[in-house]
């Protein structure tokens, strides 16, 4: 009785971190889906937009405007791993490497430590907690969370429509079209970057904010966290081919897959040590199932 | 409206595997010219396409399209004076965008992209038109993704997108080669439409020696890099299929007998 109490009384909790974390989802779809590159500065970009959000707020900024700020310092490392992929030909993959060991680096010396605490400093959650005085700290964060969801989503749903995003989409289906068409590759993979690592630190600041501290490690395996949120939303959601319902899905992918930890935590299956390599499982058997699927649909149909 | 001068590439210099593609070719196409080109494998008219394109850089010499010299420039700004429609019939369109989507991008070839909605209402009933004339019924499913479509639809529909925004120059490499006769013929058909609608001046590839004399009004052929039979007007149409393996005989001294232009 005692572990299903747990899991049920955990359950606000995974929620609302679910759907934090699913901003960095997103952040990751537009790169893996859209531009068809799997970008690993993210890891880097998450703890980067938690460590410039958690210093701003300490230096007694607004947290709304702490946000913004982290928003902008994950753009620019988009940039960069843009810049070396896009305009030096640096492998994506190496390219994103490349970015996040440096931000690693960053990032303590924007904290000058591994841990910034937020006791003292009043950060959006705590706003909000004196508004709705009587709520749980856990369903204030879940307001938050979905009222930036609701906000990133409509933003990209207009923005991928434009032209420019248009380009973007296009970028990664067709390149060699874009370029007969006249669009610059190079320019949009870097766009492209741009914005998802600038979800991806929207992310790192809001989990900042939620949880009340920075830390330098906080990014650790974000990446495959975001994975992980895509392919349990495409399967469940899969069905819808709208770009709205393919965002829809990330999110609900994010939110199950923080449920389904939570649970495994609260059984007490595994230790918080062994979520890491529960979720390298569990991305890898997502992603070897369809590869799977396919071979055994194409096998040869011998004959006696 | 086009002009190459003593345009020259060389394929991995330095390497054992250097592979001198054009050797200074000099070609001038008048406004309206049709221009089909043919030669064997490796005779560099890809290469010569690619070039104009600015797929990749030149080693020397000049591009220019409408008077302006574009050498230096990179495709996709030379892509505001090109059509182009490439063999690979997945190369021309996007898979997983709509048919309208890939229309309207193609409709701001050239052209400044902004934050502005990507596809308007009013572009909706050009595109609408635009599509019956391919006679695919295509106009009735304008937001269907571009990947449901055939080899032949998507070429169809590239060809479309090339003329779009009216080029200076249209560039057709072998764009019917990867279709079976029929859709091949019917791809054909609506190139020669399009260009006399538009008054297109066009280079076309073609491995099909009959369809490089029945089409267009001047005729080029290359060999190892260079242009070796340029005739036009009276005298190409005057010209017959075995003249063209007569010129090809000569011009590789026999070898071409293995080349697989003896199949068309």
């Amino acid at each position: 009785m005692g572990v299903i109490m747990g899991i049920i009384s955990s359950l606000p909790g995974a929620l609302s971190q679910g759907v934090l974390w699913g901003i960095m989802a997103l952040g990751v779809y537009i790169t893996y889906k859209i531009l068809d590159i799997a970008d690993l500065t993210v890891d880097g970009s998450f703890a980067l937009g938690g460590s410039v959000c958690a210093m701003c707020i300490v230096g007694g900024m607004h947290p709304m405007l702490a946000i913004l700020v982290a928003i902008i310092a994950g753009c620019i490392a988009g940039a960069v791993t843009g810049i070396l992929h896009a305009v030096f030909d640096i492998p994506a993959i190496l390219a994103g490497i490349l970015t996040q060991l440096g931000l690693y680096s960053i990032n303590l010396r924007i904290m000058g430590r591994s841990n910034t605490p937020l006791l003292k400093q009043e950060t959006i959650v705590d706003k909000l907690a004196g508004l709705l005085p009587n709520m749980k700290n856990s369903y204030t964060t879940l307001i938050i969370g979905i009222l930036a969801v609701v906000i990133v989503i409509l933003v990209s749903y207009w923005f991928f429509g434009t032209e420019v995003g248009s380009e973007i989409r296009a970028t990664g289906n067709n390149e060699a079209m874009v370029k007969a068409l006249g669009g610059n590759t190079r320019l949009m993979k870097a766009l492209g970057l741009a914005i998802s690592n600038g979800l991806v630190a929207l992310s790192g600041a809001l989990v900042c904010q939620s949880q009340g501290y920075a830390d330098v490690n906080s990014g650790q395996g974000a990446i495959v966290t975001g994975l992980a949120a895509i392919v349990i939303g495409n399967v469940l959601l899969g069905w819808g081919k709208s770009f709205g319902m393919k965002m829809i899905s990330v999110i609900t992918g994010s939110v199950i897959y923080r449920i389904v930890i939570a649970i495994v935590m609260q059984a007490g299956w595994v230790d918080t040590s062994d979520t890491k390599l529960f979720s390298a499982i569990l991305v890898a058997i997502a992603l070897a199932v369809p590869v799977l699927i396919e071979r055994h649909r194409n096998r040869p149909q011998v004959e006696e | 409206m086009l002009e190459l001068k003593n345009v020259k590439k060389t394929f991995n210099r330095g390497s054992i595997n250097e592979k001198r593609a054009l050797s200074g070719v000099n070609l001038k196409l008048e406004p309206g010219d049709f221009v089909t080109v043919i030669g064997g494998n490796g005779a560099g008219k890809s290469t010569m396409l690619n070039m104009i394109a600015g797929v990749y850089p030149i080693d020397s010499g000049a591009v220019i399209i409408d008077g302006k010299n574009v050498t230096l420039q990179p495709d996709y700004k030379r892509a505001a004076y090109l059509g182009r429609v490439f063999q690979d019939p997945m190369m021309g369109t996007a898979a997983d965008m709509e048919i309208e989507e890939n229309l309207a991008m193609a409709y701001r070839r050239g052209k400044r992209r902004g934050l502005g909605w990507g596809i308007l209402k009013q572009e909706k009933k050009i595109y609408h038109e635009a599509l019956q004339m391919l006679e695919l019924g295509l106009e009735e499913r304008m937001s269907s993704k571009v990947g449901l479509l055939s080899g032949g639809q998507r070429q169809a529909l590239t060809l479309l997108m090339a003329t779009l925004q009216k080029p200076k120059v249209l560039l057709l490499d072998e764009h019917t080669a990867a279709l079976d006769p029929k859709t091949a013929a019917k791809v054909l058909k609506l190139t020669q439409e399009l260009v006399k609608k538009n008054h297109l001046t066009t280079l076309m590839i073609t491995h099909n020696m009959k369809d490089a004399i029945r089409l267009g009004n001047r005729l080029i052929m290359m060999h190892e890099g260079n242009i070796i039979y340029d005739i036009k007007g009276e005298e190409k149409r005057q010209l017959k299929v075995s003249d063209l393996l007569a010129k090809f005989e000569e011009a590789s001294n026999g070898e071409f007998a293995n080349d697989r232009m003896m199949l068309s």
